[in-house]
C-alpha cells in the first residue's frame, strides 16, 4: 500500500491548528517539569513554598542509606519485574502472532480488557489471593501441602507479582507488533539452510525482533519505579521503593523542594534508560504502538 | 518452519490468560459472597446481593465520587478533542506506517510534538508532582479545575497519536480534489478531513475517558478538598483494609469496561466494514484491518 499521508499542498497552512496543543504541552509540561528541576534547588519554606537559599543540599540529602537503600530496591524490582515480563510475554507475544488472525483479534481483546479496568481492582484481586485465608492459602492447605497459612500479603513478594502483572501487556504489545511485522521467508529461509529450529530462533527471529523487545523493556522498567499505590496496597512497611519516598515527602513530611529532588532524580533515571534504549538501536516509536 | 503453533502453545497461553483474569474473576465471585465477615475472611459461603445493597446505601458514599469522575472525564475528554484533533490536521507529515499510534515519537519530531505526548513516556508520578508545584505556583485552587487541566494533559496524547495515524492512512488526493473543485480552506476541514477522521477521533476519545477514569496517580496529587474522584475514593477504602462492598462496585466497573470495549469493538468493526464498502480499491482494507487488531496502549 502506498501510503503518502496528507501532505499536500495546503498542509503549511493548517500547522498553525497544532498551536493550542503545543501551547498547552509546553505550559504544562514543559515549564512543570523545568519547575521541579528549580524546585529542587531551593530550601523548603512554612506551608507548601519554597524559596532561598538555593544549592544542592537536597541532592547531597540523597545519599543517605535510607534512600540508596530505597533506590536500590527500586531498581532491584524493575530489573526483576522487566525480566519476568519479558520471560512470560514474549512467549505470549510470539504465539500470539503466529496464530490465526481471528484468534489473533480475540487474543488482543482478551489481553486489553483487563488492562482498561482500574489499576487498583486488579491489584485488589490480589489482596484477596494473597490473604491468609484468601484462595490461594485455601487452596494449599486443602491439598496438604502446608501446615499453616503462608504470609503471602504484605511482602516484596507480593509486590514483585502484581507489579510483573501489571506490566506484563507492555511487554506483549511490543513483542507482538514486533512479531507480526517479521519477515517468515527469513526464518524459512535459515531452516531451508539447515539451521535447527532453535538456531533459527536464536539467530534470526531474536534479532528481529529486539527492538520490540527493548521497547518492551522499556516500558516495563520505567514504570516500575514510580508506582507507589503498588507496593502501599501488597507491600509490607519495609518495602520503600522510589515512589513511596517521593509520596511521602511531598504528603507526610511537606517537603516539597525534596521531594521535587526525588523526582528529578527519577526523570534523569528515565532520561538514562530512554537513552541507552536509543544507542542500542531502539527508535521511539516502538516504544508507542 | 512453519507460521503455525503447536497445541503446547496454545495450552501456554491459556494459562498466561488465566493467570490475568485470576484477581478479577476473585473480585467478581466474592461481590456474590454471602460471607458477612467485614474482615479480611475470605471464605465464599454462598450467594447474595447484599454488597449491591449496601454500594447503593448513600453512607458509604460512592455517589459523589462518582459523578467527580465522570464530570471530569467529560470535561477533559472534550478539550482534548479539540487540542489532539487540531494538533493532529496540523501536525500530519510523515506517513506511519503500519501502526495505529504510530511513529509518534520520529526523531524528527519537533520540540512541541515531543512535549505534547512526553505525558506518556514519563512516570506519573513525575508528572503528578510537576503539574501539583506548578498549580501551587500559580496559586490555582485544587479541585475540579485542576484535575481537568491535568487530565487534559495526558489524554491528548492518546487522541493526538490515534488521530494522527489515521489521517496520515488517508489519500491526500481527497482534499485535493475537494479543493481543485473549489472548496474553501474550511470546507475541505469540515466536509472532508474530519469526517473521514472520525472513527480516529471516537477511539481516541474512547481511550482518553478510559485514562480518565482509570487515572489513580495524578489524580492523587492535584484533587481538592471537596473533590474526590472514584479511584481516589477506591483507593482510600481498600488502603485499610478489605471491605467487601469494594468488591460490588468493581465489578459493577468491569461490566462497564466490557460493554464499552464490547460496542466500540462492534462499531470499529462497523466502520470497518462501512469503509470497505466505500473504498472499492480496498486500498484503506489492509490498514483498517491492521487497526483493528493492533493495540492500544493503556
Amino acid at each position: 500500500m502506498k501510503s503518502r499521508g496528507v501532505v499536500g499542498k495546503y498542509q503549511r497552512s493548517r500547522e498553525p491548528l497544532a498551536l493550542p496543543m503545543m501551547l498547552y504541552g509546553v505550559l504544562f509540561v514543559g515549564l512543570s517539569l523545568m519547575y521541579i528541576i528549580g524546585l529542587s534547588l531551593m530550601t523548603r519554606g512554612a506551608d507548601f513554598n519554597a524559596g532561598a537559599p538555593f544549592g544542592a543540599h537536597n541532592y547531597a540529602r540523597i545519599f543517605s542509606t535510607l534512600y540508596l537503600r530505597s533506590l536500590l530496591q527500586s531498581l532491584r524490582l524493575a530489573f526483576f519485574t522487566a525480566l519476568f515480563c519479558l520471560l512470560i510475554g514474549y512467549p505470549f507475544a510470539y504465539f500470539m502472532a503466529k496464530a490465526s488472525p481471528k484468534a489473533r483479534t480475540w487474543l488482543m481483546l482478551l489481553l486489553i480488557v483487563p488492562f482498561w479496568t482500574n489499576a487498583l481492582i486488579r491489584i485488589y484481586g490480589w489482596k484477596i489471593l494473597f490473604s491468609a485465608t484468601g484462595p490461594i492459602n485455601q487452596a494449599l492447605l486443602g491439598l496438604g501441602l502446608i501446615a499453616r497459612p503462608l504470609r503471602l500479603l504484605y511482602t516484596d513478594f507480593a509486590v514483585q507479582v502484581g507489579m510483573i502483572y501489571a506490566m506484563l501487556p507492555f511487554m506483549v504489545l511490543p513483542v507482538y507488533s514486533a512479531v507480526e511485522r517479521m519477515d517468515w521467508a527469513m526464518v524459512e529461509a535459515s531452516r531451508d539452510l539447515g539451521a535447527s529450529p532453535a538456531r533459527a530462533f536464536l539467530t534470526v527471529t531474536v534479532p528481529m525482533t529486539l527492538p520490540g523487545v527493548l521497547a518492551g523493556l522499556v516500558l516495563t522498567f520505567i514504570p516500575s519505579i514510580g508506582l507507589f499505590f503498588l507496593s502501599d496496597l501488597l507491600g509490607g512497611s519495609n518495602t520503600m521503593l522510589w515512589g513511596n519516598m517521593v509520596h511521602n515527602e511531598l504528603l507526610k513530611s511537606r517537603d516539597l523542594p525534596f521531594a521535587a529532588a526525588l523526582s528529578v532524580v527519577l526523570l534523569a533515571l528515565t532520561g538514562i534508560v530512554i537513552l541507552v534504549y536509543r544507542r542500542m538501536g531502539g527508535r521511539a516509536e516502538s516504544m508507542v504502538f | 518452519m512453519t507460521k503455525k503453533n503447536s497445541p503446547w502453545a496454545t495450552v501456554y497461553m491459556a494459562l498466561v490468560l488465566v493467570l490475568l483474569y485470576l484477581p478479577i474473576l476473585v473480585v467478581v465471585l466474592f461481590s456474590f459472597n454471602s460471607n458477612p465477615g467485614r474482615t479480611a475472611n475470605f471464605q465464599f459461603e454462598g450467594f447474595s446481593l447484599q454488597w449491591y445493597k449496601q454500594l447503593l446505601d448513600p453512607v458509604t458514599g460512592y455517589g459523589a465520587p462518582l459523578r467527580t469522575s465522570l464530570l471530569v472525564a467529560f470535561w477533559s475528554v472534550l478539550v482534548s478533542a479539540i487540542l489532539g484533533t487540531l494538533g493532529a490536521i496540523g501536525l500530519v507529515r510523515k506517513p506511519v506506517r503500519k501502526s495505529l499510534l504510530g511513529r509518534a515519537g520520529n526523531v524528527g519530531l519537533t520540540l512541541g510534538e515531543q512535549v505534547a505526548v512526553l505525558p506518556i513516556m514519563i512516570p506519573e508520578i513525575i508528572l503528578g508532582i510537576a503539574l501539583m508545584a506548578l498549580f501551587v505556583l500559580l496559586g490555582v485552587p485544587f479541585g475540579m479545575m485542576t484535575l481537568v487541566l491535568s487530565h487534559v494533559v495526558f489524554c491528548v496524547p492518546y487522541i493526538f497519536i490515534t488521530v494522527r495515524g489515521r489521517l496520515a492512512s488517508l489519500d491526500p488526493g481527497l482534499e485535493e480534489a475537494a479543493r481543485d473543485l473549489g472548496a474553501t480552506p474550511l470546507k475541505v476541514l469540515t466536509s472532508v478531513t474530519l469526517p473521514l477522521a472520525l472513527p480516529a477521533i471516537i477511539s481516541g476519545c474512547l481511550l482518553a475517558f478510559a485514562m480518565s477514569m482509570d487515572d489513580f496517580v495524578i489524580s492523587f496529587f492535584v484533587n481538592g478538598p471537596q473533590t474526590n474522584t472514584l479511584p481516589l475514593k477506591i483507593y482510600s477504602s481498600v488502603k485499610v483494609g478489605v471491605p467487601p462492598h469494594v468488591n460490588a462496585l468493581c465489578t459493577l466497573m468491569l461490566a462497564t469496561v466490557f460493554l464499552v470495549v464490547a460496542i466500540s469493538q462492534l462499531w470499529q468493526a462497523g466502520a470497518h466494514k462501512r469503509q470497505e464498502h466505500r473504498d472499492k480499491a480496498g486500498r484503506v482494507k489492509k490498514l483498517a484491518a491492521k487497526m483493528l487488531t493492533k493495540p492500544t496502549k493503556s
